[in-house]
């Protein structure tokens, strides 16, 4: 679902970086930090308020891995795959995930519950396989704990 | 309160001092990612409401430290000044856990035994910290206060000598300072190797109208967390480290300006660095007129955005002025034209946790620990295979053996050691035939790895070397900037040369293909990714050509990893038909009556793995 952008907020962010381009990194975060992605009416905003090209702000937002273009489920599921948990079976956890919500990695469930993604290294290698759903770190995960997982945050309340 | 002396800081230092002489135990609760995943905040209130209950408070102190290392373990909890180490306190119940600790050893002075480590081997158990197998051979200079003190409290810093190599640094000449550094020989722990006091000194000399000093939290190697440890654990030490390196590197009018870049996905590192930033400027350790000396640097935190290529120093400059992470040709120095183009010095989190200690010991004394071209100590991510897997600091140069059998407590599961991988994607394997080498900085380069950031993954016979190779290989590609040709199609064709191999259509001239791509790789990339892509590539080549033959020649992977080469099959010998496999098989491919041996039907298997993790007899096979 494509969120309503408040150009009010994106504005503030702005300002509170002193609107300086060098700052552009930063208030992607933030604002990434308040819709779970980037939508394009703050891009364009952005553009306009720091005076540089649209095309300087897509290509920051599409290099770096943190930054979406498209908006996120509720729960963001992490499945790390760093060599630590590589070794101990990260791959058949990224599949029992892709297999057990339907979707591919970076996809998101229809009902805007989940989103699936990886990512390289977590800092909690001594608990390989390790797997982060929105704040919470799960340490050694295996596969036939991935279902029950996905249920604990499907059954919370709104 | 700020402090303006050496008098000042002796002062806070004592009452710190004082008040937990005042207390008969200091219970330290560890805060560190690893145990707070086990909830070891829940524990930690736990237990200060049972102290209170008890009516403990003036007796009892609680407090919340960084990680020590051994997160497996968690949540640990360690009494002081008794060194009684427990680990794995109340994972399944904090409540239970809290009332036991405090009933027994808070009030009766008694251990508790389930509470005590117990050799993976032997089952023998130790109540004494430094006598546990894992850190009895460990030297801790960077990770010397995590675990031990309160990153959020600039006191505990203070408390155990913190600052005291500031006060020490600010009233020496800043030449003498790089002399110091210079002397110990401390070279940067973020990869390189390159000797800190020489870096220092070009930046000195290099003129311009400001001055950055930059500390390079990135920690992209997928497997090693150390700085994230330091940052989390010890966040004064780097602030420390930072204004010893600013002020050594600072020279007449310009100012110097600091900056710590921090990976995206360590959120903790970020909020505890911004408190110890706050009360170092409050304390006058950090700001304007630093300890009245009339010194002024201060400095900020930027979150990465999660770019591998990022923690390349050129690459990180460019993202921190807002840019797109692409690194720059290496004739530019940094030292002269870095961020913004101004004269820059970047260090590794580690490099500048072990600044405080080389000033206040000596230069000598940090010498005096280390091999002839590696000096002190240096941290490694001990993770794979092994029994105890965590963060552990050791002097350079201490065989491989040790780090693996003794520290790391051996194999898990009796299984074969077979190699270890060091330096993450820029490293290479070591195999079992070198596990005498003496670890350091020259050795790891001789035999084809690197030091790295200190991954230290250790594999065993169930670990193959094609899939090692290749998993490093799909992450250089997929983290490749794509600036320069050499890297960008060089990766994108081993990826596929390794799509082929692991998926058994792999031919005879794919190795020639591989080592020839290495080899322009190495020679033709701007930047150290692309550079060393080759290690984990032709180290494996090298040392385990058998492998890649069994693949190509053979279509199997002998050790059971690579997806499309195997099957799952069960053991009739071993399996005990308890049909915990039957009911998780998510293709229902399992057959299989109670107490009767089961089969996998192969037509049917979708090779998921999720038998292979729940059986408790090990009797699923891959071959
Ligand atoms: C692709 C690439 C990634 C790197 N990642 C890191 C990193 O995550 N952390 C780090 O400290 N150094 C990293 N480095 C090394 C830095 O470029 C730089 O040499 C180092 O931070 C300098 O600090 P030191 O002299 O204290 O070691 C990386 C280098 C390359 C080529
Ligand atoms: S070697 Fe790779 S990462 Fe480095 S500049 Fe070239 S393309 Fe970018
Ligand atoms: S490799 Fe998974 S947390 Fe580090
Ligand atoms: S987080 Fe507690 S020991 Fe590492």
């Amino acid at each position: 679902m494509q969120a309503k952008v408040n150009l009010k907020l994106v504005d503030e962010v702005i300002k509170s970086w002193g609107a300086d381009p060098a700052f552009l990194i930063p208030m992607m975060q933030d604002i990434q930090a308040q819709y779970n992605y980037l939508p394009r009416p703050a891009l364009n905003r952005l553009q306009e308020k720091l005076n540089i090209p649209l095309t300087r702000v897509s290509e920051v937002a599409t290099f770096y891995k943190t930054f979406s273009l498209k908006p996120k489920g509720k729960y963001i599921i992490q499945v790390c795959t760093g060599t630590a948990c590589h070794l101990r079976g990260a791959p058949r956890i990224a599949d029992s995930f892709m297999r057990e919500l339907g979707i591919e990695v970076n996809g998101t469930t229809k009902n805007g519950l989940f989103t699936l993604s990886t990512v390289n290294c977590l800092g909690a290698c001594a608990l390989a396989p390790v797997v982060k759903v929105n704040e919470d770190v799960h340490g050694q995960v295996s596969s036939d704990k991935v279902k029950k997982i996905i249920e604990a945050y499907a059954a919370r309340k709104k | 309160m700020k402090i303006n002396s050496l008098a000042d800081l002796e002062s806070v230092k004592s009452k710190a001092l004082a008040a937990s002489a005042a207390m008969e135990k200091t219970v330290i609760v560890c805060g560190g990612t690893g145990c707070l995943s086990y909830g070891s905040a829940e524990l930690a209130s736990a237990l200060e409401r049972k102290i209170k209950d008890r009516k403990l408070n003036a007796k009892v102190m609680l407090k919340m430290s960084g990680c020590h290392g051994f997160c497996e373990r968690g949540p640990i909890v360690v009494i002081e000044p008794d060194k009684i180490y427990y680990q794995r306190v109340g994972r399944r119940d904090k409540e239970k856990a809290a009332e036991e600790l405090v009933e027994t050893t808070l009030v009766q002075g008694k251990v508790v035994e389930s509470f005590l480590y117990s050799d993976p081997v032997t089952k023998e158990r130790m109540i004494d910290y430094y006598k546990i197998p894992f850190y009895a051979k460990q030297k801790r200079i960077a990770l010397r206060n995590s675990g031990h003190i309160n990153p959020a409290d600039i006191d505990d810093y203070i408390a155990t000598g913190g600052y005291a190599a500031l006060v020490k640094a600010l009233a020496m000449k800043p030449e003498a300072v790089i002399e110091e550094i210079k002397k110990s020989n401390l070279r940067g722990r973020g990869g390189g190797g390159y000797p800190t006091g020489r870096k220092w000194e070009s930046t000195r000399k290099a003129e311009g109208p400001v001055k950055y000093i930059i500390c390079n939290g990135d920690e992209g190697d997928p497997g090693a967390f150390m700085d994230r440890s330091i940052m989390e654990g010890d966040p004064h030490t780097v602030l420390e480290g930072m204004v010893i390196a600013a002020y050594a590197i600072a020279k007449g009018k310009a100012p110097a300006h600091g900056f710590i870049y921090v990976r995206h996905e360590y959120p903790l590192a970020v909020k505890n660095l911004t408190k110890a930033i706050e009360q170092a400027r409050e304390h006058g350790l950090l700001g304007k007129n630093i300890l009245n000396s009339g010194f002024d640097f201060d400095l900020r935190i930027n979150r990465g955005g999660g770019a591998f290529v990022c923690g390349e120093s050129s690459a990180l400059m460019r993202s921190l002025e807002g840019r797109v992470g692409e690194p720059r040709a290496k004739y530019v120095h940094a030292t002269e034209k870095g961020l913004w183009d101004q004269p820059t010095n970047l260090n590794n989190v580690e490099t500048y946790a072990c600044l405080p200690e080389i000033i206040v010991k000596g230069a000598d004394w940090f010498a005096s620990i280390g091999t002839k071209g590696s000096k002190g100590t240096k941290v490694f991510s001990l993770v794979g295979k092994v029994n105890n897997t965590g963060l552990v600091e050791v002097p350079m140069g201490i065989p491989l053996r040790e780090i693996v059998f003794d520290i790391g407590g051996g194999i898990r599961k009796g299984k074969k050691f077979k190699a270890v991988q060091t330096g993450g994607p820029s490293g290479g394997v070591i195999p079992d035939s070198m596990i005498d080498l003496p670890v350091d900085f020259d050795e790891l380069t001789r035999v084809g790895s690197m030091m790295g950031s200190g991954g230290l993954i250790v594999m065993d016979e169930e670990d193959c070397m094609v899939d090692v190779a290749y998993y490093f290989v799909k992450f250089l590609e997929e983290e490749s900037c794509g600036k320069c040709v050499p890297c960008r199609e060089g990766l994108r064709r081993m990826r596929q040369i390794f799509d082929r191999i692991t998926t058994g259509n792999g031919n005879p001239d794919d190795m020639v293909m591989l080592e020839e791509l290495c080899t322009a790789m190495k020679l033709g990339s701007l930047c150290g990714l692309g550079q060393t892509a080759a290690n984990p590539v032709m180290s494996t080549i090298n040392y385990f050509r058998s492998e890649y033959e069994a693949h190509i020649k053979d279509k199997k992977c002998p050790a059971g990893v690579c997806k499309a080469l195997i099957a799952y099959m069960i053991d009739p010998e071993s399996c005990t038909g308890c049909q915990l496999c039957v009911k998780n098989c998510p293709s229902g491919a399992i057959k299989g009556v109670k107490k009767k041996p089961h089969t996998i039907d192969k037509e049917i298997c979708i090779k998921c793995g999720v038998c292979y993790d729940v059986c408790k007899f090990d009797s699923v096979k891959r071959k």
